[in-house]
């Protein structure tokens, strides 16, 4: 949080009304959501993680998901992309789709799942590899780095990921010796290279400072025009800034409200989420 | 400085203090005596080795002519140690080319690389990127007690399984196609417990095989190789592996192109390991590849690598003193060179990949 948030938080919270810039120039869309989940629930063991959550989330918008720690907003974002699958006491009831297909059905290889949905990662985590080699990856795993000019998709990504001024002269070197916030933008660089369809993002600004933070919700509203991203953050005003839509998990893994970002944030219909929003809970 | 008159921050230390104080600098002294013995043997050893060594070669010991007034004179040269493609020190025409025993050493050290480099690396994979929880659970027990297992037992196997089963199949199959595996097995029965006997007694009647010997010792090197590797897989962040599955990777390209390359110090290190052990090697590779030093690189025939000539020696009758008793220390010196020079490529090794994955 840069100071200027801190200085709001307070004041602007609830009652008189949560400051939210409405205007994104985005149109509400009505159009089906691009992942839906219906009565979906996340076990670990026989822990329930996630309870009976049903959801849609709409295509090019950004959808914040929050909620306090344990709540399955982690658990949810995996179920999305099935890193679930490598959780080995983790087991799935309900419906997932992805453009209608359910992503767990027996036909769907969650390999080829996750090259449609990206992730980035809580704590930036680039591969001990150079910064061109970070990026390349994933075209050159899926098998697509001749179908492409590889050298352009890695300029493109880095780009997008307003990585590219920074560095343009050291592709070679490693991604690890890149400042924390840069390595986080290489890591969504990672994720953007191969053109994903959904960007899933876990907590991807709390591990960075608030300038690094801000260069990334910047970044978040120029990749929804391309992208439908699904972020998870602990972050309210982060939330009520970067996000069309908002999700709030309560503890015990219950899907508590789901609206306008606006909505939620200005007008809870559930007064445990009012109280989480302000503070008062979690 | 008693606890009484005690002024200032009170961080001037006192009684009790000074007690804490003499007590670790005397578990310290402890600790220090603890850590010269290993220095002090490897310096005498290597002393030891040294000075025979130097009579094998010059006649006369380091400590004789620097203590006594021995003079040098040359009994075996460097050239012919080093160049000479027979080796036998205590025949009667002698001969003192080492090179077969190197060779003979070389040879089972690269072979059982190239047994269990491959087998021991895919293990480690399969164990940390492949197997459930379960399997690793019952499996790595399993490798740990082959590691344990005394080499002696090892070099029985090799004597009553490996050599008439495998490798007088593979001579009979190999060589005489025409006979099935079954006559080879009945033919080689006799040797299954004989050559045992035999070497115990000090006769060369077993059928020894540089093949025998090479997969006696890749076997029991594969669990250096699989758990240290495993080890350092492991320790390779799970990040890194969610990093690369969520961009779509198989558990495949996971494996080879994130795990391996972040664990290869550790992997390196457990390769050299296991050449060294290779290297030093004794008592199975003697009984299964035997104690004729040959030139020869065909598998079936026997060798001997510089450990069976050690203990063929140490055995024998030769007198404290002669050249065939001081080539003793001349070949153990080569092989504590060889090994040091494992060692020291293994520290390379670490600190060069060390500094480019952290
Ligand atoms: N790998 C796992 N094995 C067993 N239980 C787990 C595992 N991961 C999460 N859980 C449990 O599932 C519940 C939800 O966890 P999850 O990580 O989804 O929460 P979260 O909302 O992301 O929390 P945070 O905000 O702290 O990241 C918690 O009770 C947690 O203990
Ligand atoms: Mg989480």
């Amino acid at each position: 949080m840069s100071s200027e948030m801190t200085d709001t938080t307070d004041e602007t919270l609830i009652e008189t009304g949560f400051s939210v810039e409405t205007d994104r120039g985005r149109e509400p869309t009505d159009a089906e959501g691009i992942v839906r989940s219906e009565d979906l629930s996340v076990y670990y063991g026989n822990e329930r993680a996630l309870e009976d959550v049903t959801i849609e989330i709409p295509e090019n918008q950004v959808t914040a998901i929050i909620g306090p720690s344990g709540c399955g907003k982690s658990t949810f974002l995996r179920s999305i992309n099935r890193m679930n699958d490598r959780i080995e006491s983790c087991t799935v009831e309900g419906e997932l789709t992805f453009h209608g297909k359910n992503v767990y059905d027996d036909d769907v290889d969650p390999v080829a799942l996750r090259r449609k949905i990206g992730q980035v990662f809580q704590a930036p985590n680039p591969f001990p590899k150079s910064i061109y080699d970070n990026v390349a990856y994933g075209l050159r795993i899926q098998g697509r780095a001749d179908e492409v000019d590889l050298d352009d998709a890695v300029e493109r990504a880095l780009k997008g990921a307003a990585l590219w001024d920074e560095v343009e002269d050291k592709l070679d070197e490693s991604g690890l010796d890149l400042s924390g916030g840069q390595q986080q933008r290489l890591c969504i660089a990672r994720a953007i290279a191969p053109d994903p369809e959904v960007i899933l993002m876990d907590e991807p600004t709390s591990a960075l400072d608030p300038v690094a933070a801000s260069k990334i919700e910047d970044l978040i509203d120029e990749l929804v025009e391309e992208y439908s991203v699904i972020i998870v953050t602990h972050n309210m005003q982060q939330a009520a800034r970067i996000s069309d839509k908002t999700a709030v998990f309560l503890t015990g893994g219950e899907l508590v409200e789901f609206d306008d970002t606006a909505r939620i944030f200005e007008n809870p219909k559930d007064d445990r989420v009012e109280d989480y929003i302000t503070g008062k809970f979690g | 400085m008693s606890t009484d008159t005690k002024s200032g921050p009170g961080i001037s230390g006192d009684d009790t203090l000074e007690d804490a104080h003499k007590s670790n600098d005397r578990v310290r002294r402890i600790f220090f005596a603890c850590a010269t013995i290993t220095v002090v043997t490897t310096v005498a050893i290597f002393l030891v080795l040294f000075d025979n060594a130097a009579s094998y070669f010059f006649g006369a010991r380091l400590s004789e002519v620097l203590l006594s007034g021995d003079t040098f004179s040359r009994t075996v040269s460097f050239t012919e140690f080093f160049t000479g493609t027979r080796w036998a020190p205590d025949h009667s025409t002698p001969a003192h080319g080492v090179l077969p025993i190197v060779w003979g050493t070389l040879a089972i050290t690269i072979g059982a690389g190239l047994v269990s480099i491959p087998i021991g690396t895919a293990t480690a994979l399969y164990l940390s990127e492949y197997a459930s929880t379960g399997t690793r659970n019952k499996l790595k027990p399993v490798l740990e007690v082959l590691a344990g297992i005394p080499t002696i037992v090892y070099g029985y196997f090799a004597v009553s399984f490996l050599t008439p089963v495998l490798v007088g199949g593979i001579a009979t199959n190999v060589i005489n196609p025409a006979g099935g595996l079954l006559d080879s097995i009945s033919h080689l029965a006799p040797f299954v417990l004989d050559p045992a006997a035999e070497w115990m007694m000090g006769v060369r009647v077993g059928r020894y095989s540089l093949l025998a010997g090479v997969l006696v010792v890749g076997t029991m090197t594969i669990p250096m190789v699989s758990s240290i590797s495993e080890d350092a897989m492991q320790a390779v962040p799970d990040e890194l592996r969610n990093g690369a599955y969520a961009l779509g990777a198989t558990k495949y390209q996971v494996s080879i192109r994130i795990v391996l390359p972040a664990a290869v110090s550790g992997i390196f290190a457990s390769y050299i390991l296991a050449l060294s052990r290779a290297i030093g090697e004794t008592m199975a590779v003697t009984l299964a590849a035997g104690f004729n030093a040959n030139l020869t690189a065909n598998p079936f025939a026997e060798i001997m690598t510089m450990t069976a000539y050690l203990v063929s020696m140490a055995r024998g009758t030769s007198a404290v003193g002669t050249v065939e008793y001081q080539s003793l220390f001349a070949v153990g010196l080569l092989l504590f060179l060889m090994t040091l020079t494992m060692n020291l490529l293994n520290d390379r090794l670490k600190q060069r990949f060390q500094e480019e994955y952290r």
